[in-house]
């Protein structure tokens, strides 16, 4: 398809105007058509950081546990879903397992299109995601050391206590700084839910650049929301770092 | 319950070998370019001129902050084919392979900047000091001193970018190339086992990350100063 486009292209001067032209969509320009899928972007990733979030504090926990089994469970999980692609992922869950997951199938198959790429695309990226959160979580703990452990144990709280009302609290706002960046890193691999036809961001600037052979001012205006996208991200996970800030740490010095 | 059939998969191993070989020239092209370019970005970006300091530093922002499906399109719509068409007017060379190496190329770089940049910072002042006592130039003290020895820690890390870099290869399925993931896909399609390819991809790629990462471990416990 390279070869329709304009030699020129190069030297063409931007046509902002593009973007007040009617889109595909029906009472939408191509304006508020990609900020429809900057919101889909946005939407697909909060709710993933949801589902990977519980996810990987329960895998996370699991590998730090005294039990071996949970800790292989734990190890396990983070092993395949880290060393499968992404995209291979994505595919998996859209065309493998409504073949053979029984009660699932038929279910996913009467979803309209729109509906079976969301629910695949959030499956995917919320496990994928679960792992890499589970690892965060894990050296969180680990960071923690034996001492809160055992000193829990010897006040007499049960594991599940010393977890919810010691460790998890340090933990936790021990690795917002790399939670944030994981978040960083979910939305831009949503990006690969276009692969499956999600109509998120990339999906519409590539489709505004091909629909209006507009190559540049689509792939700027996509490349732009998603700068904007990180940049009210980390907005929110600096007040987050700050108002979490641990005392007696060399981060809660400045 | 689903009956599997893993035969069309036998018939399409000598397709599935060459969709692995482009895979793997990605991957390679990436890594060599990566490093090469990556090591230079960092170098730039702790050098003393600060224009050009900044500039590197807006390069690694740059291609960190977008995600990679959007440097594929980048890189198939706008930035590679005018370059190839100017260079080289009659070419009969793949568009979409030459796409795949510059993309990657310049999207690993910023990440391998990164690693080599804290491996530089690694190395302690006193050796610089020594070095520059001893009246070597900034230039030698680069290369001869600090490189070896940051490359040197950095390998694991760089190794397990190289990971991260095998898989999202599967990505050029975006520009519509065959690698390995693309023809697993393509004979999906043909053949009408889409689940059997999709599996099989996917445990291939399982295998051969879980056999590069545990190469990796073993060498960190050996290298580990």
């Amino acid at each position: 398809m390279w070869f329709d486009f304009r030699s020129d292209a190069l030297l063409a001067v931007l046509d902002f105007s593009v973007f007040l032209s009617p889109s595909p969509e029906a009472g939408t320009n191509y304006l508020t058509y990609l900020l429809g899928g900057a919101l889909w972007t946005v939407i697909l990733s909060v709710l993933n950081w949801v589902i990977a979030f519980v996810i990987g504090s329960v895998i996370g926990v699991f590998r730090t546990l005294p039990s071996p089994t949970l800790s292989k469970v734990g190890a396990c999980y983070v092993e395949i879903f880290r060393n499968i692609p992404l995209l291979v992922q994505l595919f998996i869950w859209f065309n493998v397992v409504p073949e053979w997951l029984p009660g699932f199938g038929p279910w996913f198959k009467h979803l309209p299109s729109f509906w079976q790429q969301f629910t695949s695309a959030t499956l995917c990226l919320g496990l994928f995601t679960g792992a890499r959160i589970a690892e965060q979580v894990r050296s969180g703990l680990r960071s923690l050391g034996r001492d809160q452990y055992g000193a829990g144990l010897a006040l007499g709280l049960n594991i599940r206590q010393v977890y919810n009302l010691v460790l998890l609290p340090v933990a936790y706002r021990i690795i917002i700084p790399t939670l944030t960046s994981e978040f960083l890193n979910l939305i831009k691999n949503s990006a690969v839910a276009s692969t499956i036809g999600f109509v998120e961001l990339a999906r519409r600037s590539e489709s505004m650049a091909e629909l209006k052979s507009t190559v540049f001012e689509a792939l700027l205006a996509g490349t732009l929301l998603y700068g904007v996208i990180n940049l009210i991200v980390l907005f929110f996970s600096r007040a987050l770092e700050r108002s979490t800030k641990l005392p007696g740490l060399l981060g809660a010095q400045k | 319950m689903y009956a599997f059939d893993w035969s069309s998969i036998l018939t399409s191993l000598p397709f599935l070998w060459q969709g692995m070989v482009i895979t793997l020239e990605i991957t390679v092209v990436a890594i060599v370019v990566g490093i090469l370019l990556g090591t230079v970005i960092a170098v730039v970006r702790l050098s003393k001129n600060s224009v050009l300091s900044a500039i590197a530093a807006a390069y690694v922002t740059l291609f960190r902050s977008i995600p990679l499906v959007m440097v594929l399109l980048w890189f198939q719509l706008a930035l590679v084919p005018p370059v190839v068409r100017w260079l080289f007017p009659k070419t009969n060379l793949d568009l979409n392979l030459i796409i795949a190496f510059a993309a990657f190329a310049f999207f690993e770089a910023s990440y391998y900047a990164e690693i080599i940049r804290a491996g530089i910072q690694s190395i302690s002042k006193g050796q610089v000091m020594a070095a520059q006592a001893l009246g070597m130039t900034d230039g030698a003290v680069m290369r001869l001193v600090i490189l070896p020895q940051a490359f040197r820690r950095m390998i694991p890390l760089l190794l397990t970018q190289a990971i991260i870099l095998l898989q999202d290869s599967s990505l050029v399925y975006v520009i519509g190339l065959a690698d390995f993931f693309g023809v697993a896909k393509n004979r999906a399609g043909s053949t009408g086992s889409q689940v059997e390819f999709i599996l099989f991809a996917g445990a291939v790629y399982l295998v051969l990350c879980l056999t590069m990462s545990t190469i990796v471990r073993q060498l960190q416990k050996r290298i580990t100063i």
